[in-house]
């Protein structure tokens, strides 16, 4: 990769060690990538907040890195661990709650907006298509890249902070304009969030760095945020585009068969213990259309509705919380159904979602066993 | 063999080869370096002090930190060679200094499960 003068300065560390360390982080990943050079974002979005997801490590390089580096383009935060105003009603250790702490506040010190979503794409302006940013959250990068028709390599937490000290970025396929060099043909009749989701997740396995989908039309917001989310747990695809198939690229068909082996992979229970709505968060939309949903009903269980603190605001305003927690929802913003320390296996066996990608982190980093089911399922089982 | 050097350095070590991509968020136990993820054909295997040989990174961008965690906790492996470079192996590798360099398919093929190898990038040797 070529670098400028300046840069090449940096990396030598003539610059301090923040850009040394930035500017290594921004070559590797440039080299991974085959980028020639580097290109200036405009907004950066970070992964790497919960305790539970960076543990010591990660508090440690932070509250060290943040005493003298500062961002230089905005820069929004992915969920923490907790709900800071509902934190003293869940028994989180006073360690989790410090050191959680510590995280935020060095990440403030850095300058960032304490956004705590995941969904950054549903609670701020975005920017003209055709913009520069560097997006960590996987399925937030996939969704901007797809949807909003910004730019964004699938950055890892590292490369997206190096981009939000440095306002720059490697040059990488997924910020060109590249054709996607496989399509996937969707023929699952009906599909609604959670068969969306999983042909996310079969689209990740399958796709390089970008994937063309036919067959599917129409996607609303439940099962677009579904299928980013899902492809993003497990892949490196980066973006998708819905067309008629009629492109040469090479074809896969997304069937029934393969539909049965990734609910197999990921569902483990017939039932749970307690249900999780919002991996990613839910927008105003799904919030609103969950309270339509749950009118004159009541959950039989405990079900916890992960949100923006925008979101939840705005949603507090028009009325819809009330409707939610009359309905037995627990609601919570800040923080998120992966990786929650929330949930802990010491209390619960098994969670129900009609999430893919907040299955396979319960199943795998919560060690909680998962049954997957879509949204109206939910609804119809578990509210009476 | 043609390496593509990620990030430079040497090593010495047992191979640990997976034919499986890794999600280092969800699959790798950030303490101890063992693989929790039961459908991984490394399932219950431990990362730590080995060549890992993988074909590439998947899912979470903040599997970034847990490489640079097994670093701290000294569970990582020595070095890492893939078949494709992905942004979260590659930046959690510059930042914890683990060697990581990319090799053809037919290299990556013929790396072999529990044997030892030296690599040292500065001579292109593996």
């Amino acid at each position: 990769m070529e670098l400028t003068k300046d840069e090449e300065a940096a990396l030598k560390g003539e610059k301090g060690e923040t850009l040394e360390l930035a500017y290594r982080i921004l070559v590797a990943t440039g080299e991974a990538t085959d980028a020639e050079r580097l290109v200036p974002i405009t907004w950066a979005h970070l992964s790497g907040v919960n305790y539970n997801t960076i543990g010591d490590a990660g508090e440690e390089f932070l509250s060290k890195l943040s005493q003298d580096a500062k961002v230089i383009v905005k820069t929004t935060l992915n969920p923490m661990g907790f709900d800071i105003d509902k934190v003293s009603k869940y028994n989180l250790s006073e360690n989790f709650i410090e050191k959680q702490q510590s995280i935020c506040n060095s990440y403030e010190k850095m300058g960032v907006t304490p956004s705590f979503s995941c969904i950054p794409y549903e609670i701020f302006d975005l920017p003209e298509k055709g913009t520069q940013v560097s997006f960590a959250e996987t399925n937030a990068a996939i969704y901007v890249n797809s949807i909003a028709h910004l730019k964004t390599n699938k950055e890892s937490a590292f490369s997206a902070l190096a981009s939000a000290l440095t306002g720059k970025s490697p040059y990488s396929d997924l910020r060109k304009d590249d054709e996607p060099n496989l399509t996937i043909r969707m023929k699952i009749d009906e599909p609604n969030e959670l068969t969306i989701g999983m042909l996310g997740f079969f689209a990740g396995k399958v796709a390089d760095n970008s994937v063309s989908i036919s067959g599917v039309k129409d996607l609303d917001k439940r099962s677009c945020k579904s299928l980013c989310a899902g492809m993003g747990t497990s892949g490196t695809c980066g973006k998708f585009v819905l067309d008629d198939g009629s492109n040469s690229s090479e074809k896969i068909d997304f069937d029934k068969k393969e539909m049965d082996k990734i609910y197999d992979e990921l569902n483990s229970a017939d039932h749970g213990d307690l249900i999780t709505l919002g991996s990613p968060q839910l927008g105003l939309d799904e919030i609103s259309d969950l309270a339509s949903m749950l009118k004159n009903r009541s959950f039989k269980k405990r079900c916890m509705v992960f949100c923006p603190r925008a979101v939840q605001e705005q949603a507090r305003k028009i009325g819809y919380t009330n409707e939610l927690e009359r309905a037995g929802c627990e609601i919570l913003s800040d923080c998120c159904t992966c990786l929650t320390p929330l949930i802990d296996k010491k209390d619960v066996d098994s969670v129900t979602t009609n999430s893919v990608k907040g299955a396979y982190y319960l199943k795998n980093s919560n060690k909680v066993a998962v049954n997957l089911k879509p949204l109206s399922e939910i609804i119809r089982d578990e509210t009476k | 063999m043609t390496l593509k050097t990620i990030v430079k350095g040497k090593a010495k070590g047992i191979i640990l080869k997976s034919y499986n991509p890794i999600n280092f968020l969800g699959a790798v136990d950030k303490k101890t370096g063992v693989i929790r993820d039961e459908n991984h054909d490394l399932f219950n295997k431990s990362v730590k002090d080995t060549i890992l040989v993988f074909p590439h990174g998947v899912g979470s961008s903040v599997g970034a930190y847990t490489i640079y965690s097994l670093k701290s906790n000294n569970s990582a492996p020595c070095a890492m060679i893939c078949q494709k470079a992905d942004l979260t192996v590659a930046s959690g590798c510059a930042l914890a200094n683990i060697p990581l360099v990319i090799v053809t398919k037919e290299e990556f093929e013929s790396l072999e499960n529990g044997k030892e190898i030296n690599i040292d990038t500065d001579k292109n040797l593996l």
